[in-house]
């Protein structure tokens, strides 16, 4: 008997009630499509594929007797094929073209149709992946199921965003009254407002308590000082903080980086100059700040809370959606520094070393020169770059912010861009740290 | 006469509520008026101001979802006592013979919840442009919020005492060892000294100040205990108090003024 099975019965059965879970829906959405009086085929089409699901589902909840022979999985190859594409490189460019691919295509997608055909595959592909067994260990921590309905969840209200957002542009460019501005009288918050409440927190009570009936919290072994579990990892919402740790140092990582974004999010209202955008939802008076807080939120912030939740095993290593996490996986950690490709690679001479006996000034010296031209890119980075970008692409930006406003928030640009930057260099050089100096707990 | 309006007619009940059942347009201003917990709320609002696909009912939700936890972690206070020899078996018996041992699990979950609801708060703030003058200062509130959101999160994560929590607050808090200057890993920490002497050591860094000790211990369990049910909701709920003053203040939910 396979100590890791693909499928027993209970998973069969449990993934039978979510495909009839979907059959439903998609009975509703069939419902909707007559209700509109759209064409006869694609309301047969959705008709058809209903009745597919609801087969698929009564197949699954009758037919879990032999798990071995059960046909309805996910296929051998591609999970194979997933899990060799499965590296930081990939993820990153993948979730970086999505993004792109999202505000390029935005006008196609907020489409009813089209984010009901994304959410039906995304859910057949979460019902097919479950098939898998390691994916269903990752998947169905209990500390991790939150994380999977979080997704659904933001994936919806950013489409709504877009949905409103375009609605809103199409107004504007055709010089109609904004959806907000229309049918927007005053009514009584009693009892339209109160009652919305009630309702609201009666569902989410009852909503808490199937919850707490039905997954139970997670409680593991007793602690204990001198087990370390492999992986250990921060609580799930700052993944994304520990994800960067990979690479930076954990006073860049874990100090900085985080105070930044705070500093960043609360200096947010001080440096966005634009007044247009208040109260309404739009994307085309606002790009800039859009494009750079969903930069943030989307492939940074919650994109690194997946990758540090679902793909970081065993000593922090990346594993593919369906790869066992293997304790002794290898993977090539020979990453070198700056001065090292400088020094040793390219003018072909050891590393600057003070001579023995050498006073403390001299070991300073000696760690500068090592790391100048480090040290040199770095200030460049942070005091000529603003500057720079005041004459060039943020031009607009500095003569409407002032030199005061445009500095802060031009040093948040940078900051925000150095873990890309730093990603880029490692994948393209190995690059360890631009700024090695360990002797000082100093690295960059 | 019926009983319901034998009741509404009472000295008691008209002591308590003291205008009649909103039913018609002034009792429902009155109502907003006089009663303590709806007078958080305006008595009229936009429509569209309030309009669920606008909203998206997160910063409500996540109140609630603070309410929640507040009753639960109250009645978990009776239960559960923060020592190494406790700890896991009161959460131990909470699971498996306590009556109402599902508080543990509502508190746990709605914790989830409210971080994500949180989050998804802001986000709609961000996107509706709600920030915007004159509401800048309320948003800073906010931010203020999200992070002790957070901090409450990462305190009760310890108090299980389990394996999942103890390593999850170490390496957590291992961060705070390399905090510049103030972490006796952290860059800059080496030239706080006094003739030869460092001022920060293992023993007197950001770490140890919020562990209470050089490693996770038993001082880590009381001081997050302590941060987790008094000092951080304490601050919770006067910011809290300050973020809806501000919303009333600053113009309503959204929308200029």
């Amino acid at each position: 008997m396979d100590p890791h099975p693909d499928l027993t019965p209970e998973v069969i059965r449990g993934l039978g009630w979510l495909y009839l879970l979907l059959a439903a829906m998609n009975a509703l959405w069939t419902w909707r499509e007559v209700k509109r009086h759209v064409s006869a085929g694609s309301i047969a089409g959705w008709a058809v594929f209903t009745t597919l699901l609801f087969l698929v589902g009564v197949a699954h909840v009758t037919g879990g007797a032999e798990p071995e022979q059960f046909l309805i999985r996910m296929p051998e190859w591609f999970k194979s094929r997933v899990d060799q594409l499965a590296k930081p490189t990939t993820y990153f460019t993948g979730s970086l073209l999505l993004f792109v691919a999202v505000i390029w295509l935005r006008e196609w997608l907020v489409k009813p149709t089209v984010a009901w055909v994304l959410l039906n595959l995304a859910v057949l592909f979460m019902c097919l992946s479950l098939t898998d067994y390691d994916f269903r260990q990752i998947v169905g921590k209990p500390d991790n199921v939150p994380i999977v309905s979080m997704l659904f969840i933001v994936g919806f209200f950013t489409w709504l965003y877009f949905r409103r957002a375009v609605d809103n542009d199409q107004r504007i460019a055709a010089g109609r009254p904004l959806f907000e501005q229309e049918d927007n009288d005053k009514i009584l918050v009693w009892p339209d407002l109160v009652y919305t409440e009630m309702i609201c927190m009666i569902a989410l009570t009852a909503i808490l308590v199937v919850w707490g009936v039905v997954l139970q919290a997670p409680l593991e072994d007793p602690a204990s000082a001198v087990r370390t579990p492999n992986p250990s990892k921060a609580p799930w919402y700052f993944l994304g903080l520990q994800e960067m740790l990979v690479y930076y140092d954990p006073w860049m990582a874990g100090v900085v980086l985080p105070s930044i974004i705070l500093v960043g999010l609360m200096a947010l209202p001080y440096i966005d100059f634009n007044k247009k955008g208040n109260g309404y939802y739009t994307f085309n008076e606002r790009k800039f700040s859009i494009i750079t807080f969903l930069f943030g939120f989307i492939p940074l912030w919650i994109g690194l809370i997946i990758l540090g939740t679902f793909l970081r095993g065993p000593n922090w290593n990346f594993f593919g959606i369906y790869e066992f996490w293997d304790v002794h996986k290898l993977e090539n950690l020979n990453n070198v520094n700056l001065s090292e490709l400088v020094w040793v690679d390219t003018l072909k001479q050891p590393l600057p070393v003070a001579s023995a006996g050498a006073s403390e000034w001299q070991k300073i010296l000696a760690i500068l020169l090592r790391e100048s031209v480090g040290l040199v890119l770095v200030a460049v980075y942070l005091f000529v770059l603003p500057p720079l970008m005041a004459m060039t692409i943020f031009r607009r930006f500095f003569v409407r912010m002032g030199f005061l406003r445009y500095m802060v928030f031009a040093n948040l640009v940078l900051f925000m861009a150095c873990l890309p930057i730093k990603m880029v260099l490692r994948w393209a050089f190995r690059l360890k740290y631009i700024v090695a100096i360990p002797e000082w707990f100093f690295n960059i | 006469m019926s009983i319901g309006e034998y009741i509404r007619d009472s000295q008691i009940w008209k002591s308590i509520f003291r205008h009649p059942a909103p039913y018609d347009r002034r009792n429902r201003v009155v109502v907003m008026l006089t009663n303590f917990f709806l007078h958080l709320h305006p008595v009229s609002v936009k429509k569209q101001g309030i309009a669920l696909s606008y909203t998206w009912c997160m910063g409500g939700i996540t109140f609630f979802l603070f309410l929640v936890e507040t009753v639960t972690g109250v009645l978990l206070m009776f239960y559960y006592r923060p020592t190494l020899e406790w700890a896991y078996n009161d959460i131990l018996a909470l699971r498996d013979v306590t009556t109402l041992g599902i508080m543990r699990e509502i508190h746990r979950w709605a914790a989830h919840a409210m971080v994500i609801t949180v989050w998804l708060h802001m986000y709609r703030v961000f996107l509706t442009g709600s920030y915007k003058p004159p509401r800048e200062f309320n948003w800073v509130v906010g931010v203020l919020l999200l992070v002790l959101t957070l901090l409450l999160s990462f305190t009760g994560y310890l108090l299980p005492w389990d394996q999942l929590a103890i390593w999850a607050i170490t390496v957590g808090s291992n961060m705070a060892r390399a905090t510049p200057f103030l972490g006796h890993e952290g860059p800059g920490a080496q030239i706080l000294n006094l003739g030869g002497f460092d001022l920060i050591t293992n023993a007197s860094d950001a770490r140890f100040i919020l562990l209470g000790g050089r490693f996770v211990g038993e001082n880590t369990l009381n001081r997050f205990y302590i941060l987790h049910c008094v000092a951080i909701p304490l601050v919770v709920a006067g910011l809290i108090a300050i973020h809806f003053w501000r919303v009333r203040k600053d113009g309503g939910i959204s929308q200029p003024l």
